[in-house]
């Protein structure tokens, strides 16, 4: 909402100055979004051409000699054909921004002749379009003085960010309104007395809505025959021009004017061009109206229309009709002041896609009790600036408000904000907003004005009288303490979220934070696509659908530094993911990619050995650290192959907990996918769900198990197994551990080995075995039994026998 | 000169002229060994007369300690050579360079370090964490919120909407965290002191708008907090996290529709320089929006407005982080790229904390 300082002096008389009002403004809750105070006319001066001489080289040109007001009379070499001694014009000093020709001005040499400044036309200076000459004021004025004031164009222009909740303030004297009641002023009469009229208005209006809920709740109409049309008178202009509106006609520009100033919106019909009666009814499929921003609307029966004989003129409420517009040759005018559903004109508006001031004012609300007399201040207008006759008015439809009264106990106050405002001083607030409070206990009637649709219940009146008290005195007063410690505050997947991702970027990944949406082809391509996951109306198309999973992201990701030349690179992230629509459906997953060499010791080559292209282990290694992060068993996972089929599938892994549990996948990824991902070079991912992972058990107590050390010495013992080559390593693990769960304690594969020695599909395994007896030191016997022991349920597990 | 003489100036001549100590053992061995040659004079002892024995007993063992001692000084020295030889041929350029540790390497995301910062200060008075989806239902996402049906707020939330169900229901894409507030009052039983940090999406692109981006909600609800509790919660909680001294804030009136009476907040700033300090200069800048949670929505909830009350307030987490840290642009928060992240994200052993400093 925009208007000027003097627009705003027509309704609240004051003394304050712009940065007090715009202070006071931002502190009631009109929020000042800018200021022009048209500092940028300032250097425009009222100045005299003193002497015009014939340009020495330039038919067209001529040097003027200018007293500017201050110190000598300068020169100026100029074009227009009206300039001559005795002219008092407009000058501009070098160093002047000349808004019209966008030119910062500068002294300049004309065909050989230095010119000082530049004496202005209309059109440089924004006034009008007028260029033939500079301007000529013909009066006599005080030199030097500034053009802006004389001209009246340095009226400030303030912008205000309204709150959809505030319809009063998208007019000028609401704004006024809450001014004065904040104390800044005092609010001027804004009554206008009915203009009378003794003919009644020819033209007829009804409203027809049928059985169908009425889309107007009134319509207020008259005649004024006999006007002249044309430009509005210049104050006029010049106010809607500085609030961004472009002068039309002077009846056009009236229900603009009264739109801003009261926050009324009006209509005016060329009556010469209404055949008919006029209605007021929903539109009918196949009915078009072409408006006033020359568009065709098609209208349907959810849209309020005004037609005549002839169909649609108007779309009730947004936007008037082309065909029965007024122009210069109006000579009888319809002004229509009326009061529309906002339900209705917000669906219309966004419906169509119109959106004008008309629309803006109606959905929010406009005052149901100035509709008759915006009619009165329109035809005042009219009458003032047109002539013309008035007809009687019409009024059809129309109740009177419904009182909205609100038992307010003025207590609130205290009781919300903490602040102690006298009662005297709340209800003198709402007195001053045009509220009425009545009753003298501590709950009175408040009586809220027509014009705030917005209040309804005490907390409304709560905020009415803190933000015209001041916000800013209220002190702030310290939240209790709790009087114990905190708990943990966090769930366990908060923790365990903070956690993984600390772990992952102690490997020396870097945290990636991706959008939500990806293309439809990568949702697709990671087991998602659904269509219950697809945005209606993604803001670009390659962000449609909700993420199945995060690797897509960072592969993409991984992919674009490698094309900004950055190769080797370790993303992690640590969302959600969506598998359906649901809460239930959006898991949080941990997942990460290294790209080139980008493995946990670092990438790139080294004079200590250059780093390997990245692989299934890297990503294997990555998972389970941030499975353990998450607090999961990792000693007691399995590992198996069976990724999903945008992994490599000889080459990736599922890591499970129990038969049913999928805790996560890893591995190196399917050529098809990475070409289909646009994604290449040497590259691994691991995908876990943090929400899979079992919550632990509550301990009574935080007492660990107490340190069992064995007073016996621990032995080492190693074991070679040939295997076939698709017996899994785990399994003779497994197996060798089995052996005797007792006396083993660990065993790690150290060595792997395949060769043509070991004989076509066989492979080596060779195992390192911690045996830590518990009850006494073991005997060459007891050794001796052990390791048949373990090649035994080796060899029944696996088919593996002792390498010789 | 006597034999025994010749012989001691025999051997420490070896002894002198050993130059390892493989040398020098050789030379003990055909001294002092079994067979060697002051072990065969000790022999002749045994041969001797008393009086005789009386002279050359000393002498001979005098010989033998002489040589022993010089035998051992010997190989001492020899000894230390060996080591500094050894020590010469070991010696390596120490200024080749090492692998940096990977936990120098990783790199938080500003993001989630902000919100670890957010979540110490709230923790320590006295808030828990809550969260929620991220696909949300028209009614918690507005209805509930106190957004009437058609109102002009709900467009000013340029809401991301999903396909009709066959019911015809249309979810959508939460555009605030504030439909937390709802479920966690729906499940728990007030009092509530919750922070909410989330994504939040809405249909809108340029430097500091993301059709993706991260609110922090916060809900105090009870039977006392009010206006002036919220003002206070709201500037310790910026005193903490721009970690300065003192900051001036200025409470604007304002308008959401789940909250009445409704404020926005300005900190005061100087926006002069290249960064913006807090604490200092003239300028305002909006920060957040907050208020007294509305009586529609606690009525909502289920929750009697005239038993219970208190404020809520959101904020945008990455404008946080930008504000503190100095980012220019929201956009490369979500784009990924190692350069920025490597340059703003943070260390993962600096876990932000309030007895160390948030920031350290």
């Amino acid at each position: 909402m925009k208007f000027t300082l003097s627009w705003l002096k027509d309704h609240l008389d004051t003394e304050a100055t712009l940065d007090e009002i715009v202070d006071a403004l931002n502190m009631i809750g009109l929020e000042v979004e800018e200021i022009d105070d048209k500092a940028a006319l300032k250097p425009f001066v009222i100045a005299r051409v003193l002497t015009a001489e014939q340009h020495p080289d330039a038919d067209r040109l001529r040097v003027l000699t200018v007293d500017t007001g201050s110190g000598e009379p300068v020169q100026v070499v100029c074009g227009a054909p009206n300039a001559r001694a005795g002219l008092i014009g407009a000058f501009a000093p070098p160093g002047t921004y000349i808004p019209g020709i966008d030119l910062m001005l500068a002294v300049g040499k004309i065909r050989g002749v230095e010119s000082h400044g530049m004496m202005c036309s209309e059109r440089e200076l924004q006034l009008s379009d007028e260029h033939e000459g500079i301007i000529d004021l013909q009066e006599e004025l005080e030199i030097g003085s500034s053009f802006a004031a004389y001209a009246g164009l340095d009226d400030p222009v303030i912008e205000i960010g309204l709150t959809p909740n505030r319809p009063d303030c998208t007019g000028v004297r609401g704004i006024a309104r809450d001014l004065a009641a904040y104390g800044l002023g005092t609010l001027k009469d804004g009554h206008t007395p009915p203009a009378g009229g003794t003919d009644p208005c020819p033209v007829g209006i009804s409203l027809e809505f049928g059985d169908t809920q009425p889309l107007c709740l009134g319509f207020a109409l008259r005649m004024v025959k006999g006007v002249k049309n044309g430009p509005s008178p210049q104050w006029m202009q010049k106010r809607l021009t500085a609030i961004g509106l472009r002068p039309i006609n002077a009846l056009v520009d009236i229900t603009n004017y009264v739109t801003f100033d009261r926050g009324r919106p009006l209509h005016v019909f060329d009556a010469g061009k209404v055949h008919g009666d006029l209605v007021v009814r929903r539109g009918r499929d196949g009915e078009k109206v072409l408006a006033l921003d020359e568009r065709e609307y098609e209208v349907n029966d959810g849209i309020c229309v005004i037609a005549d004989d002839r169909g649609v003129e108007s779309l009730a409420g947004v936007m008037g009709g082309e065909r029965s517009g007024c122009d210069d040759d109006t000579i009888d005018v319809l002004i229509e002041s009326a009061l529309w559903d906002p339900a209705n004109i917000a669906r219309t508006g966004r419906d169509l896609g119109i959106i004008t001031d008309a629309r803006y004012r109606f959905e929010r609300g406009v005052d149901p009790a100035y509709m008759a007399e915006g009619m009165e201040l329109a035809t005042k207008l009219v009458l003032q600036l047109c002539g013309g006759v008035p007809s009687q008015p019409v009024i059809t439809g129309y109740a009177e408000p419904e009182e909205k009264i609100v038992a307010f106990p003025v207590s609130e106050v205290k009781r919300l904000t903490g602040a102690n405002v006298p009662r005297e001083e709340a209800l003198s607030i709402l007195a001053r907003l045009g509220f009425e409070a009545e009753g003298e206990g501590e709950t009175v009637n408040v009586t809220v004005p027509t014009w705030r649709p917005d209040i309804d219940g005490k907390a409304d009146l709560v905020e009415e009288v803190m933000r015209i008290y001041g916000v800013n005195r209220i002190d702030p007063q310290p939240l209790p303490r709790n009087t114990h410690i905190n708990e943990r505050i966090l769930t366990t997947m908060q923790i365990r979220t903070r956690s993984v991702r600390r772990a992952l970027a102690a490997r020396g990944m870097q945290e990636a934070v991706n959008w939500s949406f990806i293309p439809a082809d990568q949702a697709e391509l990671f087991g998602g696509g659904g269509e219950a996951l697809k945005l209606a109306n993604p803001i670009a198309a390659d962000m449609s659908d909700m993420r199945p999973s995060l690797l897509p992201g960072l592969l993409a990701g991984a992919q674009r530094n490698a094309d900004r030349g950055h190769g080797d690179t370790a993303l992690f992230e640590v969302s959600d993911i969506y598998e359906d629509d649901t809460y239930a459906g959006q898991h949080r997953q941990a997942a990460g990619v290294r790209r080139g060499t980008a493995g946990l010791e670092g990438s790139g080559r080294h004079w200590n050995g250059a780093a390997a292209s990245v692989g299934v282990f890297d990503a294997k290694a990555d998972a389970l650290a941030a499975l353990e992060a998450c607090g999961a068993p990792v000693a007691r996972v399995q590992i198996e192959a069976g990724a999903p089929d945008w992994y490599h599938p000889g080459r990736s892994g599922v890591i499970k907990l129990g038969p049913k549990v999928v805790l996560g996948t890893f591995g190196e990824f399917h050529p098809k996918a990475l070409d289909r991902m646009g994604v290449d070079g040497p590259v691994c991912g691991f995908e876990i769900r943090i929400d899979a992972v079992p919550e632990p058990k509550r301990k009574a107590t935080r007492t660990k198990t107490p340190l069992e050390i064995s007073p016996f010495q621990a032995l080492k013992r190693d074991f070679a197994f040939v295997v076939d080559a698709d017996v899994a390593a785990a399994q003779i693990v497994t197996s060798v551990a089995g052996a005797d769960k007792k006396l083993i304690a660990d065993v790690r594969v150290f060595d792997l080995f395949e060769g043509p020695s070991l004989g076509d599909g066989k492979k080596s395994v060779a195992v390192e075995v911690d045996i830590q007896p518990t009850d006494r030191t073991l005997t060459d016997a007891d050794l001796e039994a052990l390791a048949a022991r373990i090649v035994e349920n080796v060899s029944k597990k696996t088919g593996g026998v002792l390498r010789g | 000169m006597s034999d025994l003489e010749e012989l001691e100036q025999s051997i420490l001549a070896d002894i002198a002229a050993s130059d390892s100590e493989q040398a020098i053992e050789t030379v003990r061995v055909s001294a002092l060994g079994k067979k060697g040659s002051i072990s065969e004079k000790l022999k002749t002892l045994g041969k001797m007369s008393a009086d005789e024995r009386k002279v050359m007993g000393p002498a001979i063992n005098g010989l033998k300690t002489r040589v022993a001692d010089a035998i051992t000084e010997r190989k001492a020295a020899l000894h230390d050579l060996a080591i500094e030889a050894r020590l010469a041929s070991e010696t390596v350029d120490v200024t080749l360079p090492v692998r940096r540790s990977p936990a120098e390497v990783g790199r938080i995301h500003p993001i989630s370090q902000v919100v670890d910062e957010i979540t110490a200060i709230f923790s320590d008075m006295g808030f828990s964490i809550a969260e929620g989806p991220d696909i949300e239902t028209d009614y918690y996402n507005f209805t509930a919120l106190n957004f009437p049906e058609g109102h002009p707020a709900r467009e000013m939330h340029d809401t991301f909407f999903f396909r009709p169900d066959a019911e015809g229901e249309r979810k959508l894409l939460r555009t605030h965290t504030s439909p937390v507030q709802i479920h966690t009052m729906e499940r728990h039983s007030p009092p509530y002191r919750i922070v909410i940090p989330g994504k939040t999406y809405r249909c809108d692109s340029d430097a500091t708008h993301s059709p993706m981006f991260h609110q922090l909600e916060g809900l105090v609800v009870d039977r006392t907090t009010n206006v002036a509790n919220l003002k206070w919660v709201l500037q310790e909680f910026c005193k903490a996290f721009f970690e300065v001294p003192h900051i001036n804030m200025r409470f604007r009136p304002s308008y959401f529709p789940f909250t009445e009476p409704s404020l926005e907040v300005d900190i005061q700033c100087d926006r002069s320089g290249a960064e913006v300090r807090f604490g200092e200069g003239t300028d305002w800048m909006e920060i957040l929006g907050c208020g007294m949670v509305n009586p529609n929505v606690l009525r909502n909830v289920g929750l009697d407005p005239d038993e219970y009350q208190g404020f809520a307030w959101g904020i945008g987490i990455d404008r946080l982080a930008m504000l503190k840290y100095g980012m220019p642009d929201l956009r490369a928060f979500f784009d990924a790229d190692v350069r920025w992240l490597n340059h703003y994200g943070f260390r993962p052993l600096d876990v932000p904390t309030l007895f160390a400093g948030l920031s350290g």
